[in-house]
Parts: C-alpha cells; structure tokens; sequence
C-alpha cells in the first residue's frame, strides 16, 4: 500500500510527517535539528530514502544534512559553500554596490536522475550544485555571470535565490527564481542564464516592464508539460505556455493576487492552487479567512477552498515553498502557515484537516509517495 | 590537551557531551585550538569562524579565565591556565534572538 511522508522544515527544527495512503492518521517525528532554522527538506526523485535538508542559525551559520534512511538518521556534509572567483556586487537596498556574501541555503532540489547531484539555490543569490552527495558544492556562476548581476536587489527576505525547477524532459534546462531579480532559464546545464521575465509587470520598480527586478515569489509546473510554467509573484499570478519566454497574468476573480505558495495538482496540468495573501503590508488571509483558492482551467477562474480550513480570527502567512502535492489516485494537496499549522487534503482541496497544528513557524514542507 | 567548551548546539553537532579536549602542537593561540578542534570535529568547519575569511562568526565570543579574548589577534597566546588544562577555552553563543 503507498505511503506519504511529508518533510516540514520549521523555524526550530524539521518534522516527518507520516501516514498510509488513506491520509487520515499521521506519524510525528521530530523535531530533528532541535532549535535550527530548517529552510528546506527535500527527497530524492529516484531514491525516496534520500533526504536533503537546509539547517542553518544566525549564530553558527548553514549546515547541510543528509539522510539515507528516510529521515532516521542524518548526516552534516560539506557546508562550504563560495562564489565561484570574484564574487563582485549587486545593489543593496539603497542603491549602493553591496558585495556578494553567503548568507543561507533557501532551496535543495535533488536531481531527477541520480540521487548523488542536488542543487543549492542560496542567498545572496546563486546556484551551487553538489555531485556527491553533498560532500562538496560548486557553483553554476554562470548565472551571476549573466549581465543584470550587478543591478540585482534584495527582497524584503533578503536577495534568495528559491526556486529550482529541472526540466524532466529536457536534462539542460533549469528555471530559478530570485527575489527581487526576477525569473531566469538555463538551457545548457547551467553555463548560460537567459531572463526569462517579459510579460511581468511590477509596480514597484522603476520600468515595471524591466527585464529584470521582479519580485518572483514562486513557481511551479506540471512534469508531464515542463513548458508550461505558472507562477505567484509579488503581486500577480502568471502563467506561461512557452517556458517563460513571456507570461500572461491569471489572476482573475482571486480576492488578491499577492500571496507567495503556488502549485499544480500531481494528475490535472491545469488545476492550480494558490493561497491569496491580503497584501505586501499585511501578511495574512483577507478578512482572517484560510482559504485556498483552485483553478481547474489554468488560472483566470478560481474557486475558494475553505472547508475545515479556519473562517475566522485567522491571521497566518503562508510561505513560497510551505505547499506541496503527492501523487496518490486522489491528490493530496498540503501547506504550513508560519502559525505552525500543516494542513492537508485528500481529495484535491475539496476538504481539509490539520496534521498539526502547533510546530514553529513552518518554512517549508514537500512530500513523498513512497509505493 | 586544551580544554574547550562549546555551545549546546555545536556540542549536538559534534555529538559530544560536556567539555572536549584537543591536542595542540605549538603555540596555542585560537587559530591553533580552532584548527585542532575542527580537525577532531569536521563537522564544525564554518559554524565558529567562516570558511574563507576565517573570522569569527559575529554572534559568537572566545572567553578563557574570565577574559572575553574575542577581540584578541587569533595567533596571539591563550592564557596559561588554558595551556596547563587549568582553564577551559569556551565558546560561547551570543544571547540574542527568541
């Protein structure tokens, strides 16, 4: 019978939350890096055993920690983590020339193919990829390289790089997001970084149809259409049909289109969900309603999502990686709220329930079907 | 051997309790007991100085017999109670945060 193991990383530790396929009773392990920030928790594609996790804390910096076991037991690997030659300046929130510094590792995206080679998308802003488990890690400076690198700017979050999407149908082609650069897209593997950012529009900046200074808070995309691309940014959901070459807002009848989660339901390319945030000042659900929001036809018409999920005095953010889908014959959909909550559905969002409803603050959460 | 103190989480870390004790040949300064101790323990590389610049983590101090030694050049002698085991070396993780 499956199985579904979902990864939260929290403010103070990392949880395993696991059950059978019917998704009603749940396991608890944890917390694993008891008092650490844990960004990002992921598993392999191809050898669901391994695990890797972003553990880091303002006083003793980034750790990354392998398992082999499923989560059992974990292992500190390499935590070096440096700019590939002279690592040079992007623009710091006044304007000024601010070097580059590593400060943490946002988002693990293990290979596709081989569960040895992981990307690290890390603020300030980079990619480094490890093909050895993590016992080493090199940048793909190609990116920085690109030529926008130096009028690249800071999110209210910091200047992250945490977004990292492989193409299972196209080996060389990577996407990243960065808050607030914007989109970008490999098609060699890494060496060259196209921006791939026409069709956004942001307010905030001073050509808001720049190429790059976008806030892009999230993307997702559906394996089985790598071209198709959708994505929560700062304010506004988009979507592209052409591997963001350009991008068409969806927001639609969305009581807000800001907010940061987004995903693509695991069997229904164009059913989508989003989870409107009130706005940029205001980090949490309009009129304390949690709600999710499902589009079944790509966007433009969304419906709210609300039973069992909190219809008053509810006032929780949730983060850009804190969603996440299995791929059981009923797709479970599950998201944490920076109140602690992870709240999941069995049946693609029709009904919800809380796993949990008291963890630190949750940063992250992804899942694992295991057959 | 120097004895060293660290923070409750870098002891987790190097899954050790209490003090560890480290074997310095030379002088012992802080870069020689850091050096030593993250030969002992690789695990702590970059979580008490940065991996390239080598400085010590700003939320971070180095005490040794009630002297905040964090502000001292790292090749500078720790105080001879260290040396003799007499006094630990400590680590010690800024309060602050929530």
């Amino acid at each position: 019978m499956s199985k579904v193991r979902v990864l939260v990383g929290t403010r103070k530790g990392a949880f395993v939350l696991s059950s059978d396929g019917k998704r009603e009773q749940w396991d608890v392990s944890g917390p694993h890096f008891a008092g650490w920030e844990i960004y990002h928790v992921k598993g392999s594609p191809v050898d669901s055993n391994r695990l890797y996790a972003s553990q880091s804390s303002g006083w003793f910096g980034q750790l990354i920690q392998r398992s082999d076991d499923g989560g059992k037991t974990w292992k500190p690997m390499d935590n070096k983590f440096v700019y590939d030659g002279i690592a040079g300046t992007h623009q710091w929130y006044d304007g000024t020339p601010h070097p580059w510094e590593f400060k943490r590792v946002w988002h693990l995206e293990p290979s596709l193919s081989d569960p040895d080679t992981v990307y690290a998308g890390v603020e300030d802003a980079a990619l480094f990829r490890s093909a050895d488990g993590g016992q080493s890690w090199q940048e793909l400076s190609g990116l920085r390289g690109h030529g926008s690198g130096p009028h690249w700017q800071p999110g209210a979050g910091g200047m992250c790089l945490h977004t990292v999407i492989l193409d299972p149908a196209n080996p060389g082609r990577i996407f990243i997001a960065i808050s607030s650069a914007g989109a970008f897209r490999t098609d060699d593997g890494g060496e060259t970084w196209r921006a791939i950012n026409r069709g956004l529009k942001s307010a905030h900046i001073p050509d808001p149809e720049a190429e790059v200074g976008h806030c892009v808070h999230h993307i997702a995309m559906h394996p089985s259409r790598p071209g198709v691309l959708f994505m929560q940014k700062h304010w506004d959901v988009m979507r592209s049909d052409n591997a963001g070459d350009s991008w068409e807002e969806v927001s639609g009848n969305l009581p807000t289109d800001f907010g940061f989660a987004i995903d693509v339901h695991a069997h229904q390319p164009e059913t989508i969900y989003v989870v409107p945030i009130k706005s940029d000042s205001e980090h949490y659900p309009p009129d304390g309603k949690l709600r999710v929001f499902r589009s079944r036809t790509g966007g433009n018409e969304w419906e709210a999502l609300s039973n069992g999920l909190p219809q008053r005095d509810c006032y929780v953010n949730v983060l850009r990686d804190a969603m996440a889908v299995d791929s059981l014959d009923a797709c479970g959909v599950y998201f944490g709220t920076t109140g602690g909550q992870v709240y999941a559905s069995s049946d693609a969002g029709d009904h919800w329930a809380p796993i949990v409803r008291d963890l630190p603050a949750v940063l992250s959460v992804e899942v694992q079907t295991l057959s | 051997m120097i004895r060293v103190l660290l923070p409750a989480h870098l002891r987790t870390l190097a899954q050790v309790s209490g003090e560890v004790k480290v074997t310095v040949d030379g002088p012992v300064t802080q870069r020689s007991v850091l050096d030593a101790l993250e030969a002992r323990y690789p695990m702590l590389r970059g979580t008490i100085r940065d991996h390239v610049t080598q400085q010590r983590r700003p939320f971070l101090r180095f005490f040794a017999c009630a002297e905040d030694l964090s502000h001292e050049p790292p090749d500078a002698p720790l105080p001879e109670a260290v040396v003799t085991e007499a006094e630990p070396f400590l680590v010690i993780a800024a309060v602050a945060g929530g």
